[in-house]
């Protein structure tokens, strides 16, 4: 059973989460390591400014002011020393606080970006089975969600969690260096901060969980919802949509104000906490003074310094839930990337050959001849044919179900078979198996191309020489040349154009304004679906492989489109293996065998003529439509 | 934004004031607190020459103004969070029902990753610079007003390094800011595009697998997911200029107060209390400023976010119920087009439609044929007016469509479009949605009909079995029979078949067909297909070419006199004459 996308939980936390640090830091050890280390000794270099600029004022109240009020002519020279030291910290400050903020943005935006084209180039070798089990959403939150959720762990988290660090251990080295009963004082209040802060933070915490899974369900809901919109407008389902998404946004409002409400009343709390200690400070720093224990000058710093770190441990604990997320987001990501992507044990590879008095040649230069190389010593050849067998083959996608029965079936190269049966009989499959986007279990059966087990071509190679029009039109974003020449990159506009004309895509293509430069939107939904099929066709024929499988390809193409087709069609199906499973009869009459399938197996074969003369299945099929006059 | 939120806060504004109201009072106590401190310095310990129970009192006083401060922290906390969450619940309602009375026309305007986006993303986007709003925009310029009041009371002349630092920091924060709004919604549009080719690759995997593509799509990946990193390096870049930009404000602020202040207090201008609370409320304006920075940044960074809500919100449903009768109902099938011409936008050069004049008797079958692109599909949109025409008019039993309520006449006329989606649920469920108080024995029956409950039936859980979204656990063919039995389920009036049975497989299409029309008795039903067999039996049958309605008349007719009509044929009826 496929996942129903937003019923699935996606976890807050991550599970090994030493691991997954040490993963997100291999993204920034390799290319940025420099750059981060420099980023955090920069932020570190502010930081520590900040404390410093607090501290500076201690020795000039102390030494260059008390001791000269109301001097007549006071000596101001070591005053304007110590400005000089402070122009030339706050300086240095400045430089870092500028230098962390463009390092750690070139590092945090590269890292993603790796982490991105990283994750991609998983995703497009995973197995397509991975695909039909998930929906585009799901596979669609690794990107919008979970990369994203690590940026703010590299750019913000993190430096902070280090500044902070310094921070707090800064003001404290200066507090008690000044004074170690009030800086003891400001220890105990450090602790009360700390466990009003575990308090409040595991209140929120408690219902993250539940938060994330409303998100990911509303996310669902809404995917699905908007990609069946228009069947809402023409069934009047617009309130009950409507309704059902107000659950789930009453739902979301609810665990998402429980966990806000913690994280919201936890700064304001802390803020005001450090005024209360501020205020002890203030009383004990005062009684000192005026025992004469204390100066002036150390109390005014002390101040300071209990308002500056204040601060920070607030968003200590902030920090500290953001990179928990961050790490959950991650490990999925990570997750992913750890998929296993498809299986290929395949050493056999298609080679340019020439042929020298009948014997079989490796070249560089582009021939029409093709060859499959064995590489054993010598290396042998097998010329690209397009023979392909199917030996007693068991298919299933789920355990229990099987949807190929011990099928076995011979395309000798150049000939057209065609698959006929209800839906469902297992039509699609059999093209899912021959390009290996599934592969069948070694104990039940084989295919073999050109006399290979397909199992020992590589993937890339085989499925370079077998050409899919498929079912679904999937367009990209681009001209419509792009998308021809999809087929076969190095195709020149000539090669494009002459295969839309062979797939009769050329004369719709013409009346468009732009011509073969119009841009499709998305998926060419500007385009109709019978257009869609052409381009489809073209970008096929373009693509000129030996082998080629016709999906239902001209089901939602009108007769009289399909029926000029269908000559270039025939042009192009010669000298190649074609399968092509199609729904009108009078398309595969002239097939040289039509495989009957039923349940998974095959109930009759062999040619038109044979098919009506033994008045079977077939013979029912074609005489339906017979019926009908 | 604030649009938005005068709007969307309407349910929740005790929460929405309530916030703003106990941070002001919170700032207010805090902003005593140094003045407390100020006075125990020269009261205290100068003035009264270490009088410690007037410390005491000063300590217990700034005691009671910090747990104030707690208490109305918490509270502006609380509401803040109260509101905020309200208020990006009732805008993402908001959006919602809004694209629900969305017409075909503006739904395909936004594609499934935008809208979605729209709706979380950008919302988070929102509420965080709402928080940030209320608590920010009026803690700090409160603050800032009372703390530069504190100042000017301290020492009106040392207060004039404020009336010059300050704007200047201004203006340098707005300038950093007005550069880095363009540059964020450029960046905003490159993540659009990220996804876009996402989604593109996600959905295509098996064309990128099947033509060795994998590499190639990485390469087209790498370009936009690159084409991201620079436009947000390149929108940072100016927004990384804030935080040193303010610290050499603030630190240019410290020095001097430090040099003048200092120089005042040797003179006995000021006293050393003074010049300390001074260096606390340097701290205190400066960081307001800071804040109404960021904040303003935020509002730029939401802005991006508030556009795209707002494009959502404020796009006009092309089709509405401007002058429907509520009572007027679809009393039976006939449908008639008087002259109609339609053109997808007003300025589209051509017709997609020109001159149809079209008359359709109640409980006619009426099969219409045509190529890719003949506008087959628009011309029976428009009955439901999931377009409206651009010209002429088309009527419903006798009423323009436009007369009536939208829900009414769609009640009426049931259409299975081309392109048909399940829902995830249970078969069951799905086929309510055609009724929803539909018994189970009219969902048996429909499938029935459909042909589809022979394989329901042969599934573990019938009727029961979860679809999964968009259907993902039938085939095609499958799906399509289901979505015929769910528009069965309507009893409607007008019954329109676009295409609907082009993955089913011959035989079933027969029976399918022959099950309407024993079924279809009194519907008007109108059937677009692409086998000749799908509608020959209907009473009449349309040829349209280019827009235009090229003949019409049942198969005998069109077999003698018209010669696509017979082409046609003969390609798909050949062999069957054997």
């Amino acid at each position: 059973m496929a996942d129903t996308g937003y019923r699935q939980l996606r976890t807050s936390r991550a599970n090994d989460v030493l691991g997954t640090i040490a993963k997100t830091f291999s993204y920034i050890s390799g290319r940025f390591r420099w750059q981060f280390i420099f980023a955090i000794l920069f932020t570190m270099l502010s930081s520590l400014t900040g404390v410093i600029s607090s501290y500076l004022f201690t020795p000039i109240i102390n030494n260059y002011i008390v001791p000269y009020i109301g001097q007549e002519n006071p000596d101001l020279s070591g005053f304007i020393g110590m400005l000089g030291v402070m122009i030339a910290v706050y300086g240095g400050g400045l430089i870092a606080s500028y230098a962390f903020s463009k390092l750690i943005s070139v590092v945090s935006t590269g890292m993603l970006n790796n982490m991105r084209q990283d994750l991609f180039r998983v995703m497009e070798k995973l197995p397509v089975r991975f695909f039909d089990s998930r929906t585009h959403g799901e596979v669609m939150n690794y990107y919008t969600n979970d990369i994203d959720t690590i940026r703010p762990m590299i750019a913000d988290g993190f430096p902070t969690l280090i500044t902070t660090m310094i921070t707090i251990i800064g003001c404290f080295a200066f507090m008690f260096a000044l004074n170690l009963r009030l800086a003891l004082v400001m220890l105990g209040f450090l602790i009360v901060t700390f466990f009003v802060t575990y308090f409040l933070a595991k209140g929120s915490r408690s219902t993250f969980a539940d938060l994330q899974r409303q998100i990911s369900n509303i996310n669902g809901y809404t995917q699905e919802m908007f990609s069946g919109q228009k069947v809402i407008k023409v069934f009047n389902h617009e309130k009950e949509t409507l309704d059902g998404f107000v659950d789930f946004n009453n739902k979301l409002y609810d665990y998402s104000l429980k966990t806000n409400a913690y994280a919201s009343v936890l700064m304001p709390i802390n803020a005001n906490l450090a005024y209360i200690a501020y205020a002890i400070v203030s009383v004990i720093g005062g009684r000192m003074c005026i025992n004469g224990t204390m100066r002036i000058g150390d109390l005014a710093s002390f101040l300071l310094f209990v308002r500056q770190f204040a601060g920070p441990i607030s968003n200590l604990s902030q920090q500290f839930n953001g990179i928990m997320m961050s790490l959950a987001g991650a490990e999925r990501v990570f997750d992913l990337m750890d998929k296993e992507s498809e299986l290929d044990y395949g050493i056999i590879e298609l080679v340019n050959v020439r042929k020298d008095s009948e014997e079989l040649i490796e070249t560089d230069e582009k021939t029409d001849r093709w060859a499959w190389k064995i590489p054993i010593e010598p290396p042998k050849y097998v010329e690209l044919k397009g023979d392909i067998r199917l030996n007693n083959v068991t298919f299933r996608y789920e355990e229990g179900k099987d949807i190929l029965k011990n099928i076995s079936l011979y395309a000798k190269p150049g000939q057209k078979i065609a698959f006929v049966g209800s839906t469902g009989a297992g039509k699609t499959t059999i093209t899912n198996l021959i390009n290996r986007f599934y592969d069948v279990e070694d104990q039940e059966g084989m295919i073999t191309f050109d006399g290979i087990p397909i199992k020992e071509i590589r993937k890339d190679d085989l499925r370079r020489s077998v050409g899919v029009v498929l079912q679904d039109t999937n367009l990209f974003s681009g001209t419509i040349m792009d998308n021809i020449r999809y087929g076969r990159l190095n195709a020149s506009d000539e090669d494009c154009i002459a295969a839309a004309r062979i797939a009769n895509a050329d004369s719709f293509i013409e009346r468009l304004p732009q011509g073969y430069q119009t841009v499709l939107s998305s998926n060419g939904s500007n385009l109709s679906q019978g257009q869609r099929q052409l381009l489809n066709i073209a970008r096929c024929a373009v693509a000129d492989p030996p082998v080629m499988v016709l999906d239902e390809a001209t089901s939602s193409i009108d007769t009289h489109t399909e029926k000029m087709i269908e000559k270039g069609m025939d042009e192009l199906m010669r000298g190649r293996t074609t399968f092509v499973i199609a729904h009108r009869l009078s398309t595969v009459r002239n097939a040289d065998a039509i495989i009957v399938l039923e349940h998974g197996e095959i109930i009759e074969r062999g040619n038109h003529d044979d098919l009506i003369a033994q008045k079977g299945r077939y013979y029912q099929l074609y005489t339906g439509k017979a019926e009908l006059d | 934004m604030f649009k938005l939120l005068k709007k969307y806060t309407q349910d929740g504004w005790w929460a929405t004031l309530l916030g703003p109201f106990f941070t002001v009072l919170e700032v207010y106590v805090a902003a005593r607190i140094p003045l407390v401190m100020s006075d125990i310095i020269d009261q205290g310990i100068y003035g009264l020459n270490g009088d410690m129970d007037y410390i005491w009192n000063k300590g217990l006083q700034m005691v009671e103004l910090a747990l104030l401060g707690v208490v109305f922290g918490a509270s502006s906390g609380l509401f803040s969070s109260i509101a905020s969450t309200r208020f990006i619940r009732n805008i993402r309602y908001a959006m919602f029902s809004k694209i629900q009375e969305y017409s075909f026309e503006n739904i395909e305007k936004y594609p499934v990753p935008t809208v979605v986006m729209r709706l979380t993303t950008d919302m988070r986007m929102l509420r965080m610079a709402y928080v940030s709003i209320v608590r920010m925009l009026i803690r700090a310029p409160f603050n800032l007003v009372l703390s530069a009041y504190f100042v000017f009371t301290l020492n009106p002349r040392l207060a004039m390094i404020f009336a010059l630092a300050i704007p200047i920091l201004l203006i340098g924060l707005v300038v950093i800011h007005q550069k880095a709004h363009p540059r964020f919604r450029q960046m905003m549009y490159k993540f659009d595009a990220l996804d876009a080719n996402l989604e593109e690759n996600i959905d295509g995997i098996r064309v990128v697998k099947t033509f060795v593509r994998e590499d190639y799509e990485n390469g087209k990946f790498i370009d936009s997911s690159d084409g991201v990193m620079k436009a947000q390096r390149h929108a940072e870049n100016i927004v990384i200029l804030n935080r040193p930009f303010f610290e050499l404000v603030m630190y240019a602020c410290m020095i001097a107060i430090a040099w003048f202040g200092g120089r005042d207090v040797i003179a006995g201008e000021m006293t050393t209390g003074n010049f300390m609370a001074y260096l606390s409320y340097i701290r205190a304006i400066l960081f307001s400023l800071l804040m109404i920075s960021n904040v303003y940044l935020q509002i730029v960074m939401a802005q991006t976010s508030v556009d795209r809500a707002n494009e959502i919100l404020d796009e006009e449903p092309k089709v509405r119920d401007n002058d429907a009768d509520e009572d007027l109902q679809v009393e039976e099938g006939s449908i008639e087009f008087r002259n109609v011409s339609f053109k997808y936008s007003d300025d589209a050069q051509n017709n997609v439609l020109s001159d149809i004049d079209l008359k359709i008797e109640a409980g006619e079958v009426i099969g219409i044929l045509g190529p890719t692109g003949s506008s087959k599909t628009t011309l029976v949109q428009l009955i439901p007016r999931l377009y409206d025409v651009s010209q002429g008019e088309v009527l419903v039993s006798g009423h323009n469509v436009k007369e009536y309520k939208l829900h009414n006449l769609r009640e009426a006329v049931a259409m299975v479009l081309q392109k048909n989606t399940l829902f995830s649920g249970t078969i069951e469920e799905n086929m309510k949605w055609g009724n929803p108080d539909a018994s189970h024995e009219e969902v048996v029956e429909a499938c029935k009909y459909a042909q589809a409950d022979d394989f329901i039936e042969a599934m573990p859980k019938k009727y029961e079995t979860e679809l999964g979204q968009g259907g993902v656990n039938v085939s095609g063919g499958q799906k399509q029979r289901l979505c015929i039995a769910r528009a069965l389920m309507k009893h409607p009036k007008i019954i329109i078949l676009d295409d609907s049975t082009s993955a089913v497989d011959t035989d079933t299409d027969h029976r399918i067909q022959l099950a309407l029309k024993e079924k279809l008795g009194g519907m008007t039903t109108i059937i677009i297909a692409q086998r000749v067999a799908s509608v020959k039996e209907a009473n009449r049958i349309i040829i349209m070419n280019d827009g235009r309605i090229e003949d019409i008349g049942n198969h005998d007719e069109l077999m003698k006199r018209n010669e696509v009509y017979r082409d046609l044929y003969n390609t798909q009826m050949e062999g069957a004459l054997e």
